[in-house]
């Protein structure tokens, strides 16, 4: 794949301070690489947030971003987590339009991906569905030919495996 | 009233006092009366400026000439933005300053309130860090941690943005001011092994050359840089930022490369086989295309900012670390080589493609910063602005000692040089200080003539007076086939009414034959400040010249013939 197209998978340990998530998102927009998605809330312990980013862009560039992040005095640890065994996990609501004829598909479909039902109506369905990013994309590329109305996806969130400690 | 309560805003003053200041260059407005008040029931001195813009500058120079952190004190909105090219001045060349700005309540932050502004909002690309205080309680320690940041590491500007009702609450006197900063680590020391790998790097070097930056400078690696030149006998190039820590007297020195550098400078780097950056960030003015920067000599890169290490150049070693420290480090490793051949052909480089101007016809600016470097013999503090003045400086005024030549390098502040010699005066009484500027730049911070009158700083305005902006009239003359283009300085004031108008001194000079006596007449003039506007040739360009974007065999030593091609680099 070219590298320039390259997803990375980045995870933050900061300070829960105001003005953090615009100093780390200024770090990307200087050098015009795009955020995915950014996730961010309270650590284990409140003085800490955890923030897990994609991005796209080339690899040098995410390597000097990696510095420049390491470099704010609010971030203690930032650190590449792409291509790694780590736990990834994503949770998306996807709308789908229904009638009764494409109904009992759809459930077929959900329930092959352990889609959770959350919303019913006459004229659509709306599910939930977590797991690896490549799943959601899976679902939502199935429901495609029925009509999907509206997807909220909550970006990526990952965790590091055993007694490592993420971000560190 | 409880007894053992004071403002904040007092104990503001106080820990500035504790952090080792002498004094403050600001300017008042409503948000910053508390912090006035508190100044004014204080010994701290106050500078009065007439532009925020003008005290960054002065705590910036004097923070350049004694590496003490400078701290700037402004009010709110058009204060604190009047800041910002004067704390982007000092982000740009390590600059450890302190920048105070009041800000209206914190119950009207976000409303669009009168002189209310968004100043660490806007100040987050241009900072080391910065602060909104919203708790007087946390004052004292976010302070503190304003100067930890901007004066250690890789030193910095800090806003600390301070609220009316925060400098007006009561506080106890004894609030703490402790901290913890679990994010900002520094390391002093580099790794050995890498260390280890560079003494071989060097000791086997056949053409090896020292590259010094404004890291050397700040960490105070004078002695470390000279015993390793010695022991080694490795020639010595500086940045900008860089003169004056290894003596520009000295034999092995061989001056600024890059794109105004010394012929000879270029060119031995064009030979050299290994290129040791201490404390220098390969900055596209040496480098000029990053990419296929001399690719025949190895690198390696002595930086305590990561971020700096294969940032543009890539390179063969990196050591992580203060100059000073891994220098000391490096010294005991290194085996003494055998450069002899190498230094043969340096002063011979030296001799035959020496710095030159014309001596005849009208006066040179050259002729007169050359002479003035003379007369100082080296122990003046310089500071200069930007342009072809101060590539001349560069080139002319012979730096012996650290922070003695303060320029503005990464950013190209014009306006930087004459409230840049207000700050390094008062952070230095005892020395002469020389402000070299030119007529375009000097006009873009004049009203600070009234401070250092005021203060009666006998500052030496130097002002190179071609009657342009000399350094685009002499792109265009180059590459844009002399279409000038808002270049000419027309209307210029007469220097010598205005400095009477603000009860200065002032010279003139228009001949060459009466450089040294208007120069010497200058120094032995101490009531206060005083501008020798010296009317130099309005069309002389700036040579050696190594198009942007350019490598640096591609300099050249005069004007060719032949029309040239649009450079390719940035600015």
């Amino acid at each position: 794949m070219d590298d320039s197209q390259k997803k990375h998978n980045i995870s933050l340990y900061v300070e829960n301070k105001p003005g953090v998530t615009i100093r780390i998102a200024l770090v990307f927009a200087r050098r015009g690489y795009n955020l995915e998605s950014f996730v961010g809330s309270p650590a284990q312990d409140p003085r800490y947030s955890r923030i897990n980013i994609e991005a796209t862009g080339d690899s040098k560039t995410l390597h000097l971003m990696l510095e420049q992040l390491n470099r704010l005095v609010d971030v203690i640890h930032a650190r590449e987590y792409t291509d790694e065994d780590v736990i990834q996990k994503e949770l998306a609501l996807i709308k789908v339009r229904c009638d009764n004829e494409s109904r009992t598909e759809i459930l077929q479909i959900s329930s092959a991906f352990k889609c959770r039902n959350v919303d019913i109506s006459d004229t659509t369905m709306t599910f939930q569905v977590t797991g690896r990013s490549t799943k959601i994309d899976a679902v939502r590329k199935m429901l495609d030919k029925f009509g999907v109305l509206e997807v909220v996806r909550t970006g990526k969130v990952l965790i590091a495996r055993g007694e490592e400690e993420t971000s560190w | 009233m409880n007894k053992k309560q004071c403002t904040a805003a007092a104990k503001l003053i106080e820990i500035l006092k504790n952090q080792g200041v002498e004094c403050i260059f600001g300017l008042p407005g409503g948000s910053a009366i508390p912090i006035f008040d508190a100044l004014a029931q204080s010994d701290m001195k106050l500078v009065l400026t007439r532009h925020e813009q003008g005290a960054t500058h002065m705590a910036d120079g004097y923070a350049r000439s004694s590496g003490k952190v400078g701290v700037a004190l402004v009010t709110s909105g058009p204060g604190a933005t009047n800041t910002l090219t004067g704390i982007m001045t000092a982000m740009m060349d390590s600059v450890p300053l302190v920048v105070l700005c009041g800000q209206q309540l914190t119950t009207n932050l976000g409303l669009d309130t009168f002189q209310e502004a968004d100043v660490s909002g806007m100040s987050y690309p241009i900072v080391k860090h910065s602060f909104l205080v919203k708790d007087p309680e946390e004052l004292p320690s976010i302070i503190n941690q304003a100067f930890h940041i901007a004066g250690t590491g890789r030193p910095g500007p800090v806003i600390v943005d301070l609220p009316k009702d925060v400098t007006s609450a009561y506080i106890d006197e004894d609030t703490s001011g402790e901290f913890s900063l679990p994010g900002y680590s520094i390391r002093k020391e580099g790794d050995p092994k890498a260390i280890k790998e560079a003494a071989d790097m060097i000791s086997s070097a056949e053409k090896p050359i020292l590259l010094i930056g404004h890291g050397a400078v700040i960490s105070g690696a004078s002695r470390e840089v000279k015993a390793i030149v010695e022991k080694m006998q490795i020639p010595v190039c500086n940045t900008l930022l860089g003169k004056g820590c290894f003596p520009e007297s000295h034999d092995l020195n061989l001056g600024m490369p890059g794109m105004h550098g010394t012929a000879y400078a270029n060119m031995a780097l064009c030979e050299s086989d290994l290129i040791i950056s201490v404390g220098s960030r390969w900055d596209d003015r040496i480098a000029g295309s990053p990419s296929d920067f001399l690719p025949q000599a190895k690198k390696i890169h002595i930086d305590i900012d990561p971020v700096e290490i294969n940032k543009t150049v890539k390179v063969d070693c990196a050591i992580i670390g203060d100059a000073k420290s891994v220098l000391d480090s490096l010294y005991g490793y290194l085996e003494k080589g055998n450069t002899q051949r190498w230094v043969k052909l340096i002063r011979r480089l030296k001799r035959e493609y020496p710095l030159k101007y014309k001596k005849e016809g009208k006066l040179r600016a050259q002729h007169v910063i050359e002479e003035m470097s003379r007369l100082t013999k080296g122990e003046a503090i310089v500071t200069t602005d930007v342009g072809q003045h101060q590539m001349w400086a560069a080139q002319f005024f012979k730096t012996e000692h650290s922070r003695h030549f303060l320029s503005s390098g990464g950013a190209g502040t014009m306006g930087f040089g004459f409230p840049a010699a207000i700050g390094a005066q008062l952070a230095n009484p005892g020395k002469t200080v020389v402000a070299v500027v030119g007529d375009g730049g000097f006009q873009m911070t004049l009203p600070e003539l009234s401070t250092a009158v005021n203060e009666k700083l006998p500052i030496k305005i130097l002002l190179i007076n071609n009657n342009y902006l000399g350094m685009v009239r002499q792109w265009q003359h180059m590459f844009y086939d002399n279409r000038l283009s808002g270049v000419d300085l027309v209307g210029n004031p007469d220097f010598i009414k205005l400095a009477s108008a603000y009860g200065c001194k002032g010279f003139r000079v228009k001949r060459s034959a009466d450089v040294r006596k208007v120069l010497n007449a200058a120094l032995e003039y101490n009531d206060g400040p005083c501008i020798i506007d010296a009317e130099v040739e309005k069309y002389d360009n700036v040579f050696p010249m190594v198009p942007s974007g350019a490598g640096l065999d591609k300099m050249l030593l005069s004007m060719p013939r032949k029309k040239l091609e649009k450079p390719k680099g940035g600015t």
